[in-house]
């Protein structure tokens, strides 16, 4: 089976969002930059359908060079190999777009991301990419079994889960606990340093959005303390000052 | 010009937040509002969408619809959109309506932005602002194709009540084998409860709370609010509650109007969570807890103590 990946190189989720250039960059300085949680936990997936029954994984991301420390801890965790589209991610679409054309020509059995980026929490390249090449698509999936052509899944819906059937190839956005997130050991780490790592030119491509700027919300205001044995109050402030029971 | 917005049932009723896309679709003042419903429902139900704004309810009255399957729902949005010729497509963040419209925005070649948290901006271009960085920050972006796809946060625009009711039309959408490629074998659902981003008020439980069978005085502090009850991650973890529950980075977003932790400490990647909720309380044992920081009102006590003193008082007030 060959399963294709797709990662985003994003921000730590501890990170501190600040934002240079007017407004229109994220400031990276002192960030540390992670592979999506949601997509590595569709990498410990895939590693692991390959280690069950065969195959490869290989991962993707469209990025420019900074992401290759993020790629290569992809391939420390157990990809085969790796493609980077050489091109900043400029919005959902044009990511799509460079994915689709990749998978197009690497005939892939299956397609897993993250349910959604933690930059831009978009959640819509897997349906894009599923569309553009006719295939269908589930999101959010917590559970993956492949039996021969066939998968069953389970996907989150408001309120409890569904299981799915459906045959292969499909694109999958995948989310908890469909694996546990996978620490690269030293052998994976030396490995990793030579597998191969393709860069690509990217595809031509759209865009649909344009960023006009970036925005920090308005800063908290102070927390009022209320003693425990006065909940009362706490009712009190609740209805008359804040007004929301 | 008109705007189609997508809507959703739950336990038989309109969403609430297809009620705010749908009153979304009428504050954007772009042409008439027509609500799109799949699957089958009662009619009385759907005419209530012209109460929030939509002149009329086009209803894909087929049984096969009844459960969301991404790629039938996007064929039917799809020829609902070339039906209409709505410039303009509406629909509530949920887990059904960003799939589906991020393969009608391929379909239609139109633009899709999702977690917009309120009206356009429609002086020169049309730009809409976006919740990213999982609420750390927000993007104004313009959308630049023909056809708009925006899908709205809970609390993006406010419901008013016209008191009007919609026309509904049947509508026949066409669909083939390959929209029902995807089978759905077995659903399990809770019926009847509030749903997590759905709800005006939340009321979460963490690490805290020392076990599952404790998450009795939760549930009654939900009951006494109309609340939903939220998690924190270790606790679905634990499987001490459904993964459902899990609040946070990793798990639902929400953005009610109050939301009430009890036992959560407050990492980073829980507040990515709630940051959006217009008021936040907290309780937990600890004075120096983080979440403290980002609440609005706090309360320095053992959650078991607290918790049914909180809910008696409630109760006692309403
Ligand atoms: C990549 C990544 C993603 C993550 N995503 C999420 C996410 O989406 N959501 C999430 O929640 N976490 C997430 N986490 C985990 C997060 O970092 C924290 O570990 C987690 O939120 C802690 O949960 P907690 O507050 O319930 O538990 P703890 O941190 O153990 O806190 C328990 C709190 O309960 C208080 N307490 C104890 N006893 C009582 C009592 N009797 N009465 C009152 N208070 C009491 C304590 O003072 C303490 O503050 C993520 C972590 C990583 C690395």
């Amino acid at each position: 089976m060959k399963i294709l990946v797709c990662i985003t190189h994003v921000p730590d989720t501890t990170s501190k969002i600040s934002f240079s250039d007017n407004n229109t960059k994220l400031n990276s300085a002192g960030v540390q930059f992670i592979i999506g949680p949601y997509d590595d936990y569709a990498l410990a997936r895939a590693v692991e359908l390959k280690e069950a029954s065969g195959g490869t994984v290989t991962v993707l991301n469209v990025g420019e060079a900074d992401t290759e420390p993020t790629i290569r801890k992809a391939l420390a965790i157990g990809a085969d190999d790796a493609i980077r589209i050489n091109a900043f991610p400029t919005d959902s679409y044009f990511v799509a777009q460079q994915i689709a054309a990749v998978a197009k020509e690497g005939n892939y059995d299956l397609i897993l991301m993250g349910r959604e980026s933690i930059d831009f929490n978009g959640g819509m390249v897997h349906g894009m990419v599923a569309e553009m090449l006719g295939l269908p698509s589930v999101s959010p999936v917590m559970k993956l079994d492949i039996d021969g052509g066939k998968a069953t899944l389970s996907r989150e819906i408001e309120g409890g889960k569904e299981t799915l059937e459906l045959n292969l190839p499909f694109v999958a956005g995948c989310q908890e606990p469909i694996a546990e997130w996978k620490i690269p050991n030293m052998r994976g780490i030396m490995s990793a340093r030579t597998k191969k790592l393709e860069v690509r030119e990217p595809a031509q491509a759209e865009t649909k959005t344009k960023l006009d700027n970036y925005e920090l919300p308005a800063p908290k205001g102070e927390v009022k303390m209320i003693d425990k044995d006065n909940v009362d109050e706490l009712v009190r402030l609740l209805k008359n000052e804040a007004k929301v029971i | 010009m008109s705007v189609l917005v997508f809507i959703e049932s739950a336990d038989g009723a309109i969403k609430k937040s297809s009620l705010e896309a749908i009153a979304y679709g009428a504050a954007m003042n772009q042409g008439d509002v027509t609500a799109l419903f799949l699957g089958q429902i009662d009619q009385a139900e759907l005419e209530k969408a012209g109460n929030f704004g939509a002149a009329k309810v086009l209803h894909v009255n087929d049984e096969r619809l009844n459960n969301g399957i991404i790629q039938a729902y996007s064929s039917v949005l799809a020829q609902a959109i070339e039906k209409t010729g709505a410039r303009f497509v509406v629909l509530a963040k949920s887990a059904l309506g960003d799939p589906v419209a991020a393969r009608v925005a391929i379909k239609i070649n139109g633009s899709f932005v999702s977690n917009v948290t309120g009206l356009p901006d429609t002086n020169g271009g049309f730009k809409v602002t976006r919740s990213i960085y999982t609420g750390k920050a927000f993007a104004n972006v313009e959308m630049t194709s023909d056809v708009k796809i925006i899908g709205i946060r809970k609390n993006a625009v406010e419901l008013n009540e016209s008191g009007s009711s919609a026309t509904i039309e049947t509508f026949d959408a066409q669909l083939s084998d390959a929209d029902f490629g995807v089978q759905i074998k077995n659903i399990e659902k809770q019926e009847g409860d509030v749903l997590l981003p759905e709800a005006d008020i939340v009321v979460s439980g963490g690490r805290g709370l020392k076990g599952p069978e404790n998450w009795g005085m939760i549930e009654d502090l939900a009951k006494t609010l109309g609340a939903a009850t939220g998690c924190s991650k270790p606790v679905s973890d634990m499987g001490w509650r459904p993964h459902h529950e899990h609040v946070g980075q990793t798990g639902v977003k929400v953005s009610p109007t109050l939301y009430i932790a009890v036992g959560i400490s407050g990492a980073i990647q829980h507040l990515a969570g709630v940051n959006s909720s217009k008021v936040i309380v907290v309780i937990n044992k600890d004075e120096d807890a983080p979440f403290f920081k980002a609440a609005d009102y706090g309360i320095v006590g053992d959650a078991f103590e607290v918790v049914p003193k909180l809910n008696e008082a409630l109760r006692a007030a309403k």
